[in-house]
């Protein structure tokens, strides 16, 4: 039956983006359309006193620069709007779209100027001069919370943006008598999401026709739209928002940001389209971060290594504003205690205010933060008792009888944490077998006796996939036989228009080539939710199979009139419903849809509602949980701090795979994002919070060249969630990178009693632990 | 005023003469003037790559090369790769090993393995990464286009 579905299909999106074809933000023109560029604080904190931009709006070919002010009544005193409102905020603190008397970040935006050209509007932004008075700043979230600390803002009392608390089982009595309890402090520290294309905005208003047309490289084009009709005060059918060709998102492009008010209301005011792109240092300063973690956590042990506890607190940076409410937050703590069947937990964490850009999540939230939070603590036991790593991750898993799981707390939104299915023993197994485990201690001593030292880390996870609250969609046979796919969900290069076409091929015996997906155009579909948190092919490809199957129900129903034979005898193939054992007997799909959209004297077949359609919404049940274990090998030069990645393996569980080619990219995508994030990826702060690294050379993203073998084997735990089985698949590669990396590292560096801890790590920081080893490093030694 | 040339080049096979600013860059010229927007713009410093096109054989970052330097150039964009008999090799081999995602540094990366293969027949794994090194991908993790550029590499020697 199933042609489509687990099938290596290649991508139908591919041709067009690989010829030059593809259509982002920057590549849409529209008459008349006239170009932005944003005055964004030279200061992390400051106030305001003055701005003046006579000299600007003389230059010739510049139409406007507007101020908070000059944006009009009421949105010169009205703060940006709440997307993600949260009972845990201390304090709620959003930006004005533009800054009224005081700026909280480097690149928060003050003014816009609006010119004939690009090239104009950024002379023209050059010769608007803002007046300072610097403040004091806050840029480390470790000191926000001191009592003499600076405040991120004016007339706050403090630092502290909102709370949270996540526990069970009886904590005070799984350490009051436990045989081992150890303690561990570490940062970490995830930099930018960066993906290859930076933000942008175009707006059109049509006051008098359609309303307002945004068009925006967002990961969740009905976000926008809520957001900006709420702020603007006007209906949702009066703003339309599409989302073009987006290259790349990972977190931050789910945000709602102040450019996307600032230019609809441009537009608005010039009574002309507007278009601002961002460039990469605008990236760099302007656009959502995910930033500084400080975990301090205890754990307590068993002789044997079982864990019967966690505890401590987490001070997590939300930057200057709470724009992404706290969400960063409740994902960093939530997915506690990942795939360890433990006792007790109790774990709060403090969300605090910096005067740094807004911090949100990207690839994988906070998950890898809580994956990396874990995986310390069985290092750590490890370590301590000698164990081998790997076994004492065996030992604590969740047992594979044992699910559906629960450990025993509950979702930010109430119901009890629940992992429906996994085979974590089975994914640990199958890493330790393609990356030679139990072989490597003799690659180990061979290569020690060359002077090199060789090291090995093992990392697991959990990932609450598939998101809810919903998606939906159409399916629609047209007169010509193509089916067609409208839906809510924003594809940044996942491969939905692939992946969904397989769906419904297989559902309506069609070929993948008969199958059009639309989507990410508020117009065309009426609600979405956004493509984030690994969650559009649970939450739509279910959504899209129900709706096919409503369609072939159909189908098949007139089929059974016209032909006059029984529905059961029916068979859908090759674009028709045909008798089984006949198939002359038989009529086209795009017959059926031509009877079901008759014009004026022809009838709607009796017992029929028109078009051969059907549309569905799918409220998913709970998070698939998508689960997995890596295994870090590498090389660490001692003399210079280098490391080298050899080679990096993967077991990974995402239930049913729709097409496994595009779940291997995924995953290769997620560890490379992760192993950037343990070596390389890093914001750097001065002081008074001046941003240090906002270009390609001062900041490293990954490169090829550096990148290990990565291998990928797959199991296939199927979710009794949903009708296809499938979990996420999106960031789980990500999620136990760092840990892999950092527990390699670790481990060639045994020898000096090195542990690392905080990450990303660079060479230096790893001359620094071999110059202060307890045990003295050969490192510069002549001999 | 600002100050303007007048240029005339060659964009992927097709004569073309424009009156250009001076500070124009030849990605902004590309893909404003030229209307070729398949050239991206991810960085505007000359790290990330997307940029690249062939100007004369050898790969360039067009955001690092002033539009009135390629006067009298020949210049090829992602658009001149494909002919009448559909996509290059090193295109297809993009589709067949996944070696895209959200494709905005596609266009980049397949410039720069045309250019590089169009001088290296035989590489290994090891070369293709170096070639590449260049380019900056956040969704593949490089593999599928290090699988394309070797498969590239093989149907242009004709072993495919």
């Amino acid at each position: 039956m199933n042609r489509y579905v687990g099938a290596e299909v290649l991508r139908s999106e591919d041709p067009r983006l690989l010829t030059g074809h593809g259509r982002y933000i920057d590549d849409i023109v529209l008459p008349d359309m006239v170009h932005a560029v944003f005055v964004r604080a030279e200061y992390a904190h400051a106030r305001v006193t003055a701005i003046d931009a006579a000299e600007a709006r003389t230059l010739p070919g510049v139409h406007a620069v507007l101020t908070l002010a000059e944006l009009g009544e009421p949105y010169a005193e009205k703060l940006m709007v709440q997307p993600y409102p949260s009972p845990a905020f201390a304090q709620d603190i959003r930006s004005y779209p533009l800054a009224k008397d005081e700026v909280c970040y480097v690149g928060e935006p003050i003014a816009v100027v609006v010119a004939d050209t690009r090239h104009i509007a950024e002379d023209a932004a050059d010769l608007v001069e803002v007046h300072y008075e610097e403040l004091p700043a806050i840029v480390d979230c470790r000191q926000a919370l001191e009592a003499d600390a600076p405040t991120a803002h004016l007339d706050t009392p403090d630092n502290l943006a909102g709370s949270l608390a996540v526990g069970f089982g009886d904590v005070e009595e799984a350490f009051e008598n436990a045989p081992h309890v150890f303690a561990e402090e570490f940062l970490q520290h995830r930099g930018g999401a960066h993906s290859m294309e930076c933000r942008g905005v175009i707006a059109r208003d049509q006051p008098h026709d359609e309303g307002l047309t945004i068009y925006s490289s967002t990961q969740a084009p009905y976000l926008v739209r809520a957001t900006v009709a709420r702020y603007l005060e006007d209906d949702e059918s009066r703003v339309r928002v599409i989302a073009p060709d987006v290259g790349g998102g990972f977190g931050p492009k789910a945000g709602v940001y102040p450019e996307e008010i600032v230019i609809p209301l441009a537009a608005r005011i010039l009574k002309r389209p507007v278009k601002w792109v961002e460039d990469r240092r605008e990236h760099f300063i302007a656009t959502n971060q995910q930033g500084d973690q400080l975990w301090s956590l205890e754990v307590a042990a068993e002789d044997d290594g079982t864990i019967r506890g966690v505890r401590g607190h987490v001070i997590s940076d939300t930057g200057a504003y709470t724009s992404y409410g706290l969400v960063l937050a409740i994902t960093s703590l939530f997915p506690l205690p990942g795939p360890y069947a433990i006792a007790a937990l109790d774990v709060k964490l403090d969300v605090v205010f910096t005067n740094t850009p807004t911090k949100s999540p990207v690839r994988g939230a906070g998950r890898p933060d809580a994956a990396y939070a874990m995986e310390r603590m069985i290092e750590r036991v490890a370590r301590e008792l000698e164990l081998d790593p790997a076994e004492l991750r065996a030992r604590n898993f969740v047992p594979s009888d044992q699910f559906p799981y629960q450990p025993g707390h509950k979702t930010a939104q109430g119901s009890p944490v629940t992992y429906d299915s996994g085979d974590f023993h089975g994914c640990l197994d199958k890493v330790k077998e393609i990356a030679d485990y139990d072989n490597f201690k003799s690659r180990q001593a061979a290569a020690r006796l060359d002077g090199r030292y060789l090291g090995i880390g093992v990392s697991a996870y959990i990932e609450d996939t598939g998101m809810g609250p919903y998606e939906g969609a159409t399916v629609r046979v047209q007169p010509s036989g193509k089916v067609q796919i409208q839906a809510g969900t924003a594809s940044q290069g996942q491969g939905h228009a692939t992946v969904f076409a397989q769906v419904v091929a297989d559902q309506l015996g069609v070929g993948i080539d008969d199958v059009v997906y639309q989507s990410a155009d508020t117009a065309m579909f009426p609600l979405g939710v956004g493509t984030v948190a690994s969650r559009t092919v649970v939450a739509a490809s279910t959504a899209i199979f129900n709706a096919a199957d409503e369609v072939r129900q159909k189908a098949v129903a007139l089929a059974a009139d016209l032909l006059e034979a029984a529905e059961a005898d029916l068979e859908l193939a090759d674009g028709t419903v045909f008798v089984k054992g006949s198939p002359t007997a038989s009529v086209g799909l795009g017959e059926l849809a031509r009877q079901l959209t008759p014009f004026n004297t022809q009838a709607v077949p009796e017992g029929f509602t028109p078009g051969l359609e059907a549309t569905s919404y799918n409220v998913t049940k709970g998070p698939p949980t998508a689960s997995g274990s890596h295994i870090a090998e590498l090389e660490v030069d001692i003399d210079t701090g280098a490391v080298t990645l050899l080679k990096y393996s993967v077991a990974h569980d995402c239930g049913r795979m729709l097409n496994p080619q595009l779940v291997e990219g995924q995953v290769l995508g997620g560890v490379v994002h992760g192993l950037g994030n343990a070596l390389y990826e890093r914001m750097y702060y001065d002081e008074v919070g001046q941003p240090q690294s906002t270009n390609y050379g001062e900041y490293f993203l990954p490169l090829a060249a550096e990148m290990p073998p990565i291998e990928i084997v797959h199991l296939e735990t199927l979710s009794p969630l949903n009708p296809l089985g499938v979990k996420g698949a999106g960031e789980g590669g990500t999620i136990p990178a760092a840990n892999a990396v950092i527990a390699a590292i670790e481990n060639a560096l045994a020898p000096f009693g090195i542990v690392v801890n905080d990450y990303p790590v660079d060479p230096q920081r790893i001359c620094e632990l071999l110059d202060q080893a307890s045990v003295p490093s050969p490192a510069g030694d002549p001999g | 005023m600002p100050d303007t040339r007048n240029i005339t080049l060659t964009v992927n096979g097709e004569p073309m003469a424009a009156q250009v600013e001076t500070r124009v860059h030849l990605a902004d010229f590309l893909r404003q003037d030229a209307r070729l927007t398949g050239t991206h713009l991810g960085c505007e410093h000359g790290v990330c790559g997307s940029c690249t096109v062939i100007v004369d054989g050898e790969a360039v970052r067009s955001c690092l090369m002033l539009a009135v330097q390629a006067d009298g150039k020949s210049v090829t964009t992602i658009e001149g790769l494909a002919d009448e008999d559909g996509m290059h090799p090193v295109q297809r081999a993009f589709q067949d090993n996944h070696g895209l995602q959200c494709g905005f540094c596609t266009p980049g990366m397949v410039m720069t393995l045309t250019a590089y293969l169009g001088e290296n027949g035989e590489p290994d794994d090891r070369d293709i990464r170096e070639a590449i090194s260049g380019n900056m991908c956040r969704c593949t993790g490089y593999q599928g286009i290090v699988a394309a550029g070797l498969q590239a590499a093989e149907e242009l020697r004709g072993g495919i």
